[in-house]
């Protein structure tokens, strides 16, 4: 790797961490929950997609497990 | 056999009780009603997550320091490689918390526009993540001590009393030193989420049932090594 990329990468880096923390602000007033989310429904958007990506992760557990018992009973 | 019946590793019954659970964490976690508390605000929901990854590490390391004792009592090598594998499957819930962790901290924490959220200079001091760091940093040190012995006898002696005493250390590191010292972390004077005067009732009824869940695929991943460990070492277990 050169030391421009390096230099890319770390600054990538930096910038994201910098991007994390103005991300947000807080004041006083009432304390601001999601619900415009929950409101127009979009929350169930959210839910779909780490559902889905759970369905994927447990899947591909459960494909391991049928290849582990497949090679279990091969070398009982 | 000795430790884990097979029988039981094979079991789906468990695995899917994990699904369902895990399922549960997630719809339940992000749709049930939270109490609404300032600056954490909505991000109180990353305690079905977060916490459960420290919950689930914690016992994976306490199952891996017990196959470690059980391994020196009996010198039976499969216990070694259970507690290799639950140690691996902990330490990799650890970086997880830890990772997610270092998010809700940024968000939570430091803020340069709102000057009552501390400095990244104070996150860096914090007790609990250089303690974390620590616990973490000694598990890390039992695989390259496990990796750096090729004698089969000596790793797995060696490595099971080091991991005893890497269990010894997560208590003072994680549990102890980070209470004595003021701290931004939640939960300073007590057990955080365990306490029943600090967690609300409407947010237990996920976070346990999502602490099992999270455990259990753990132990789901830590018994698909086991069980391939149990295949490929087969010639040295059968001697």
């Amino acid at each position: 790797m050169n030391k421009r990329t390096l230099r890319f990468i770390f600054t990538m880096a930096f910038s994201f961490c910098l991007l994390l923390a103005g991300a947000q602000d807080a004041g006083q007033g009432p304390v601001e929950m999601a619900d415009a989310m929950r409101q127009n429904g979009k929350i169930y958007v959210v839910v779909a997609v780490i559902l889905t990506i759970l369905a994927g992760i447990i899947l591909y557990l459960v494909r391991i497990d049928r290849k582990v018992s497949k090679l279990e009973k091969e070398s009982l | 056999m000795p430790g884990l019946p097979h029988s039981v590793m094979r079991k789906s019954w468990w695995k899917i009780a994990c699904v369902i659970l895990l399922v549960y964490a997630v719809v339940g976690g992000l749709l049930l009603p939270v109490p609404a508390l300032r600056q954490l605000e909505e991000t109180i929901r990353n305690l079905y997550y977060h916490v459960c990854m420290w919950f689930a590490m914690m016992i994976l390391f306490t199952v891996s320091m017990v196959y470690s004792v059980r391994y020196l009592r009996t010198l039976d090598y499969r216990f070694d490689l259970y507690s290799r594998a639950f140690a691996v499957t902990g330490l990799v819930m650890g970086l997880l918390g830890y990772s997610t962790g270092a998010i809700w901290a940024s968000y939570t924490w430091a803020d340069p526009n709102n000057p009552a959220y501390a400095s990244f200079g104070t996150i860096a001091r914090e007790p609990k993540l250089i303690g974390a760091a620590i616990a973490i940093l000694i598990y890390f040190a039992y695989f390259v001590l496990r990796s750096s012995i090729t004698d089969m006898d000596k790793r797995a002696k060696v490595g099971a009393v080091y991991n005893i005493f890497a269990y010894a250390m997560l208590f003072p590191s994680i549990w102890i030193v980070p209470r004595l010292l003021p701290s931004l972390h939640p939960g300073q004077e007590g057990n955080p989420a365990l306490n029943f005067n600090d967690i609300d009732a409407r947010m237990r009824m996920v976070f346990y049932p999502a602490v099992i869940g999270w455990t259990l695929l753990g132990v789901w991943i830590s018994t698909l090594n086991i069980r391939i460990g149990l295949i490929t070492e087969k010639k040295w277990l059968h001697e």
